[in-house]
C-alpha cells in the first residue's frame, strides 16, 4: 500500500499533508501528555518493532506469503496516538532508506497506513471488546476484527486517492498524468487485495501476537476501565469523518439517482408526458448549488466543494437541533424538579 | 512455502536490509560532487527536484531529468551500475504491474497491435512510460539524497527547518535500533533455522512466527525502559541537544542557483 512518487499529482500530495499535519499535532500533544519524558525512547523502539514486523514474511495456506502493517496491534498496545506517531516514523525511514513509498505521497501514505489505519483499529477493537478481561477471548475477536477492517479502511482510504488522480488531472489531450485508472478500477482492484490478502495477514499476524501476549504479557494489554463518554463520542466524529471523506464515490455513478430525475431526465426516459403538476413544481426553488456544483469551476472540484459545504450545513443544523432539544429536555427535568420540591 | 524455506527467507530478507544500509553509509564519506553540500541544502534543492518531477508533462522533461540524475550520480563517485541496480531494484513491482494494462485500456489511436486483438494504443504507451519514468527519477533523488548524506546530517537538516524535535529524535533513535531488534529476529530465526529438521506445516511457522513477534515486542518494551533510565541517569531532561555547526559554502549558493534554474527551465518546458 505505499504508494510511490509519480502515482499522486503534487496537489494531491500536498492536500494530503495538510489533512495528517493537524492529526500529528494532537499525536504528538496527547502522547507528551501521557509518556513525558519516555515519549523518545519508547516510541523509538516500538517504531523499531513496528518496521521489523513490517520486514517479518508470513506464511499463508496456499504457498503464498505477506507482510503486515502492524498499525492496530501498536494502537492495541501503546494507545492510537502513540501508533500514529511511531508508524509515521516508519513510514519515513522506509521511504528515505528503502525507497518504499515516495517523499512527496509521505503525507498520503501516513494518512493510510499511520493515521486511518490505528485509528480504525483501535476504535473497533475498543467497540467489540468493551469492558472485557484482558485475557477473554472477546478482546482476541475484537483484536483480530479490529485489524482486518482497519487495513481494509486504509486501503480503500489509498484506493479513493488514487483513483480521482485521471480525473482530475490529465494533459489537454486526456492522457492521464499520474495514477492511469479511475475509481471504477483503482476502488476494486486495492479492496479486492486488501479483502483476500493483506486483510487476513493482517489479522493472523495481530491475532497471534495478541493472544500469545494474552497467555505470556498480560501486561502489555491495557484493559482499562470503561473510558469517559467524551472519548467515545469523538471517534464517532471520526468515524462520520472518514464517510465523509468517501464522498467522491458520488463521481463513480454515473446518471441521476433513482427518483431523482429531473423534468429534463423524464422526458428522455421516454415517459411520453410530464406531470403537469411536476413541470409547474420544477423551477420554484432555485437551488443555489445546481446539481452539487459551483458554477465556472471544475464539475470534480465543484462536487467536492458541494459536499463539503454540504456536511457543513448539515452539521450545522443537527447541532443546532441537538441544542434545542437538550435545552428543552433541561427546561423540562428543572421545571419537574421545581414541582417535586415543590409537592 | 513450507518449514526452513520460510525461515530462510526471512533469515535472508533481515541480512539483505543489514547490509543495504552499511553499502549506504560508506558512499556518503566518498569525496564527490553532492557529498560535498550542506545537508539543508541538498534537502531542499532534492524536495525542489522531486516536485519538478511531480510537475513535468511530458516524456522528454523527465528523460531529459533523468540524464542530470545520472550526470550527479556519477560526479558522486555512485557507480552507474550500482546505482541503476538499487533504483530498478527499489521499483515496486507493482509499478510495472500497473504500468502494463494501461497500454491496452487507455482509450486513443491504436499504435501496435499484439497477437490481432490486443491493441496498443498511443496514449496507452505514453501514459505507461510517463507513470514509469516519473516513479524512477522520484526514487532516483531520494535514493541519491541518503546515499550522499550521512543520516545524522540529515537529521540536523530537520532539526533547522523546525521539525518538532520529539519527532527528530525519535526517528534518529528509532534508526538506531531498527538495527538491533533486526539482528535480534535475524538471531531467533538463525537458531529456529538450525533446529529444524524436515519440514513444518505452515500453520506451525505463523504460530511461531507470532511467538517470536511477540518476544520481539516484550523485548522492545522492556529495552525501552532500560533506554530511558540510561538517558536519565545521563541527564536527559526531556530534549536532545545537538551539535550545530553549519555553516554554507560557495559553492552551497552556487547549487541552490544551479537548483533553482534547472527547475526554472524544465517546468518552462510544459508549456512548449
Amino acid at each position: 500500500m505505499h504508494i510511490p512518487d509519480g502515482y499522486l499529482s503534487p496537489a494531491t500530495c500536498g492536500s494530503m499533508y495538510a489533512v495528517a499535519v493537524p492529526f500529528w499535532y494532537l499525536a504528538v500533544n496527547r502522547v507528551r501528555k501521557v509518556l513525558t519524558n519516555r515519549t523518545v525512547p519508547v516510541l523509538a523502539l516500538f517504531a523499531a518493532f513496528s518496521f521489523v514486523l513490517m520486514m517479518f514474511n508470513v506464511p499463508l495456506p496456499g504457498g503464498t506469503t505477506g507482510h503486515a502493517v502492524g498499525g492496530t496491534l501498536l494502537a492495541i498496545v501503546l494507545g492510537p496516538w502513540a501508533a500514529v506517531l511511531g508508524v509515521s516514523v516508519v513510514l519515513g525511514i522506509q521511504a528515505l532508506f528503502f525507497g518504499d513509498g515516495g517523499l512527496l505521497t509521505f503525507g498520503a501514505n501516513c494518512f493510510n497506513m499511520a493515521i486511518v489505519l490505528p485509528l480504525v483499529g483501535y476504535f473497533i477493537y475498543k467497540v467489540i471488546a468493551s469492558n472485557s478481561e484482558a485475557t477473554s477471548p472477546r478482546r482476541l475477536l475484537a483484536a483480530v476484527a479490529g485489524s482486518y477492517l482497519a487495513i481494509v479502511a486504509a486501503s480503500f482510504a489509498a484506493g479513493l486517492e488514487l483513483g480521482i488522480q485521471p480525473t482530475l488531472f490529465h494533459a489537454a489531450d486526456g492522457t492521464p498524468l499520474y495514477a492511469p485508472y479511475g475509481l471504477n478500477v483503482a476502488l476494486p482492484a486495492m479492496l479486492i487485495g486488501h479483502l483476500l490478502i493483506a486483510g487476513p495477514v493482517e489479522a493472523v499476524v495481530t491475532g497471534g501476537v495478541f493472544a500469545y501476549l494474552q497467555r505470556s504479557h498480560s501486561s502489555l494489554i491495557k484493559a482499562d476501565a470503561p473510558r469517559k463518554k467524551e472519548g467515545k463520542l469523538w471517534l464517532l466524529w471520526g468515524a462520520l469523518g472518514l464517510l465523509a471523506f468517501a464522498t467522491p464515490l458520488g463521481l463513480l455513478a454515473s446518471g441521476t439517482a433513482w427518483g431523482e430525475w429531473g423534468v429534463d431526465e423524464l422526458k428522455n426516459m421516454g415517459l411520453g408526458f410530464i406531470p403537469q403538476g411536476l413541470e409547474k413544481l420544477a423551477g420554484w426553488w432555485p437551488a443555489p448549488l445546481p446539481d452539487y456544483g459551483f458554477p465556472r469551476m471544475g464539475a470534480v472540484i465543484g462536487y467536492i466543494l458541494s459536499a463539503v459545504v454540504g456536511i457543513a450545513l448539515v452539521a450545522f443544523l443537527l447541532w443546532m437541533l441537538g441544542r434545542w432539544l437538550s435545552r428543552k429536555s433541561l427546561a423540562k427535568q428543572e421545571s419537574s424538579a421545581k414541582e417535586a420540591s415543590i409537592e | 512455502m513450507k518449514g526452513e524455506g520460510f525461515l530462510t527467507k526471512n533469515i535472508s530478507n533481515f541480512t539483505h536490509t543489514l547490509e543495504s544500509v552499511i553499502l549506504t553509509e560508506d558512499l556518503c564519506h566518498a569525496p564527490g560532487l553532492l557529498q560535498s553540500l550542506d545537508s539543508r541544502v541538498k534537502v531542499v534543492t532534492f524536495v525542489l527536484f522531486i516536485v519538478t518531477v511531480g510537475l513535468a508533462r511530458s516524456l522528454a522533461i523527465l528523460g531529459t531529468i533523468f540524464v542530470l540524475i545520472l550526470i550527479f550520480s556519477f560526479l558522486s563517485k555512485v557507480s552507474l551500475r550500482f546505482f541503476l541496480k538499487r533504483v530498478l531494484l527499489f521499483i515496486p513491482i507493482f509499478t510495472a504491474v500497473i504500468a502494463l494494462p494501461a497500454l491496452f485500456i487507455t482509450p486513443g489511436e491504436p499504435l501496435i497491435a499484439v497477437a490481432g486483438k490486443l491493441i496498443i494504443t498511443e496514449q496507452g504507451a505514453r501514459t505507461a512510460v510517463l507513470l514509469f519514468l516519473r516513479v524512477v527519477d522520484s526514487l532516483s533523488f531520494g535514493m541519491l539524497l541518503i546515499l550522499t548524506t550521512p543520516w545524522t546530517s540529515i537529521l540536523v537538516a530537520l532539526r533547522w527547518f523546525r521539525i518538532p524535535s520529539l519527532l527528530v529524535d525519535i526517528l534518529g533513535m528509532t534508526y538506531r535500533y531498527i538495527f538491533l531488534l533486526l539482528h535480534t529476529a535475524n538471531s531467533m530465526f538463525l537458531a529456529r533455522r538450525s533446529r529444524t529438521i524436515g519440514t513444518l506445516s505452515s500453520g506451525e511457522n505463523r504460530r511461531w512466527l507470532a511467538i517470536a513477534l511477540a518476544t520481539t515486542m516484550a523485548k522492545s518494551q522492556h529495552l525501552s525502559e532500560e533506554v530511558y533510565l540510561a538517558m536519565l541517569s545521563r541527564g536527559y531532561q526531556g530534549e536532545v541537544r545537538v551539535l550545530n555547526d553549519l555553516r554554507l559554502k560557495r559553492r552551497d549558493f552556487l547549487w541552490v542557483a544551479f537548483a533553482l534554474l534547472a527547475a526554472f527551465i524544465l517546468l518552462w518546458g510544459n508549456s512548449l
